[in-house]
């Protein structure tokens, strides 16, 4: 032993270290606290059940009706708005297919459809954001004008115009889901730009620049997922508005030629409202139900992330 | 206050521009005839092609095309229907219908959502509070023809509450159907943000201030609380007024309302493209300036609003 070691040390009480920074407790972090948030909420359950059920039945409809829902030979004109009969639950159509049919198959083309211009107004949202707020100056007053441009035309207004001057022939669902992610971007663009300005100011963003990282890069290592909570939840609730601008488009006789569509049969039942209401309220109700399931799901989400709405509860 | 009324408007006019090259270029830029298109599966003689494509001078460059469009609007010419008819006078036979039709909407929704938002708020984490919010969270995701629908069959047909369509004659009283079913499609987001900015406003300081020197609740909530929480609704006002135009096409479609949506409706479905963008540019005219008045008067509202920036 050296003398040095003759000088005192205290000693150090380890469990009092560890128990200071509570090593037991699970890592806090957003997404986490949201899980614990959601995951004793019923009406989560309800909207995750609904959305799973919406989903296989628009991957495997054949699955839930072994009836074709269009085409040669599916309809049985004699039973034109015909009532429920065993193995036709829901009924019988104007044009004589079966409704419950009818019902699985539309789910495929709302959800594609949805999906599609969600992923397309999401991205060029995301991107056009945070561009404009992490470039800043000339860059972000062209972008949020041009946002601003895009914000004037409600975009199923605009979707009804493009669905217009396409002719039949070349209406198909990426060109509708184009329609409509196109011109929905707008809030989200402008969402991420108020979210990117916000986390631009952090410690760590100019850690990482300091460290040598690129801007680029610091923005899409650092930035941009700490600016998702909102857009999650943004795209969420859009892509149940996604759904009824589909339904809507297909009901004014703007939308795809030739599918199963919900708004499509509320358009064709509404001429028998009279005599067959209920070819009308089928279709209608399972757009509504997938829309609120999407709707509540957005809804809880933001609530599970945002502590200024928790608060609020 | 006259500084912040001509920045907004100069704010303005580039979008404005913006948004008719948009429409113009989505309709008469892109590839392809929109002229063929009109026609469908029919073949038209060349010589009615020729014409049409004369009369909206498609043998010119684009940009030509656009700057005549613009001209055109700033001379309030908004083009000829399909049947031939100026869109103006088609505007001044229609508007008023609309008007009428939006002013009774805003105004059923505006009170229900003062007096249940109002009471959500008071009424904080209630059974009554949930259960609104519930159905609230309802009207925001039914699609409003499928309301227009219900409302139809429900109130019209069955309990014969109300004339199930509405047709020439057109007066308040004949409008009450669709006006509840638009009041309804943009009630949800208003009861929402009353909530939210009741709830907001009751925590205030001076809230605490002013039931510390005495004041009663029957005087606090209404005179201080409700017009504080108001001020974020003159906003809503204008963000609704997209979703109203959509909904007033839809709803004058279903309930046969002679107004301007149903115009729109009625090209939309027979594919009379020009008819539609003429009508399209009307309604982006009509948001762009609902929007503009409602900043000013925002900005008229709350003082802190002209200072920004």
């Amino acid at each position: 032993m050296s003398s040095n070691s003759a000088h005192y040390v205290a000693p150090i009480k380890a469990d009092v270290v560890v128990d200071a920074v509570r090593l037991g407790e699970k890592p806090s972090n957003l997404w986490l606290d949201a899980w614990r948030d959601l995951r004793v909420r019923p009406l989560f359950w309800i909207s995750v059940a609904l959305v799973l059920l919406v989903s296989v039945a628009a991957l495997f409809p054949s699955l839930f009706t072994s009836f074709p829902p269009s085409g040669q030979g599916a309809a049985d004109l004699a039973k034109s708005n015909a009532g429920p009969e065993p193995g036709h639950p829901l009924g019988f159509s104007f044009q004589g297919y079966d409704v419950w049919s009818r019902l699985v198959h539309g789910a495929g083309i709302s959800l594609t459809v949805g999906l599609l211009a969600t992923i397309i107004g999401t991205v060029i949202g995301v991107v056009m954001g945070a561009l404009a707020a992490f470039y800043g100056g000339f860059l972000d007053s062209l972008l949020s004008r041009v946002g601003d441009i895009f914000f004037t035309i409600p975009y199923i207004v605009a979707a009804i115009v493009v669905m217009t001057v396409v002719p039949r022939e070349f209406r198909s669902v990426l060109v509708l889901a184009f329609a409509i992610g196109g011109f929905s971007w707008a809030s989200t663009a402008r969402i991420v730009r108020a979210e990117v300005l916000r986390v631009k100011q952090s410690d760590f963003v100019m850690a990482s620049i300091a460290l040598g990282l690129s801007r680029f890069k610091t923005m899409v290592v650092h930035v941009l997922p700490n600016a998702m909570a909102p857009v999650i939840v943004v795209a969420t609730i859009g892509l149940g508005q996604a759904i009824v601008a589909e339904a809507t488009l297909s009901f004014l006789g703007v939308g795809l030629p030739n599918v199963v569509s919900w708004g499509a049969d509320i358009s064709q039942a509404q001429a028998s409202i009279r005599t067959a209401p209920m070819a009308l309220f089928w279709p209608s109700l399972a757009l509504t139900l997938t829309v609120l399931a999407f709707v509540t799901l957005g809804e809880l989400v933001r609530d599970a992330v945002d502590p200024k709405s928790r608060a609020q509860r | 206050m006259l500084a912040y009324i001509l920045r907004r408007i100069v704010q303005v006019i580039p979008v404005f521009i913006g948004a008719t090259l948009l429409i113009y270029f989505m309709v008469f830029g892109m590839p392809g005839d929109p002229i063929a298109a009109l026609f469908g599966d029919k073949q038209p003689s060349p010589q009615l092609l020729e014409q049409l494509r004369e009369r909206y001078l498609l043998d010119q460059p684009f940009i030509v095309q656009y700057l005549n469009y613009l001209g055109g609007i700033l001379r309030f010419d908004f083009g000829t229907t399909f049947s031939g008819q100026s869109v103006g006078e088609v505007l001044a036979r229609t508007f008023p219908v609309t008007l009428r039709l939006a002013v009774m909407a805003i105004i059923i929704s505006f009170v229900l959502s003062i007096v249940i938002g109002g009471a959500s708020a008071l009424l904080k984490g209630t059974v009554f509070d949930h259960a609104m919010l519930v159905i609230a969270l309802i009207f925001i995701a039914v699609p409003i023809f499928v309301l227009a629908f219900l409302a139809q069959y429900f109130l019209g047909v069955q309990l014969q509450w109300f004339k199930p369509t509405v047709g020439a004659n057109n007066d308040w009283g004949d409008l009450w159907l669709p006006a509840i079913v638009l009041g309804f499609s943009i009630y949800a987001a208003s009861m929402r943000l009353t909530r939210s900015s009741m709830i907001e406003t009751l925590g205030q300081d001076w809230v605490r201030t002013a039931y510390s020197k005495g004041l009663s609740r029957g005087r606090v909530i209404p005179v201080h609380v409700l017009r504080n929480s108001l001020i974020p609704m003159v906003t809503d006002i204008a963000t609704n007024f997209g979703i109203l135009m959509v909904g007033a096409t839809v709803t004058e479609g279903i309930f046969n309302v002679p107004g301007v949506g149903n115009t729109l409706f009625q090209a939309i479905i027979r594919h009379e493209t020009p008819t539609v963008v003429s009508f399209v540019t009307v309604f982006v005219i009509v948001y762009v300036l609902v929007n503009l008045l409602v900043d000013l008067l925002y900005g008229l509202l709350d003082p802190r609003i002209r200072y920004v920036k």
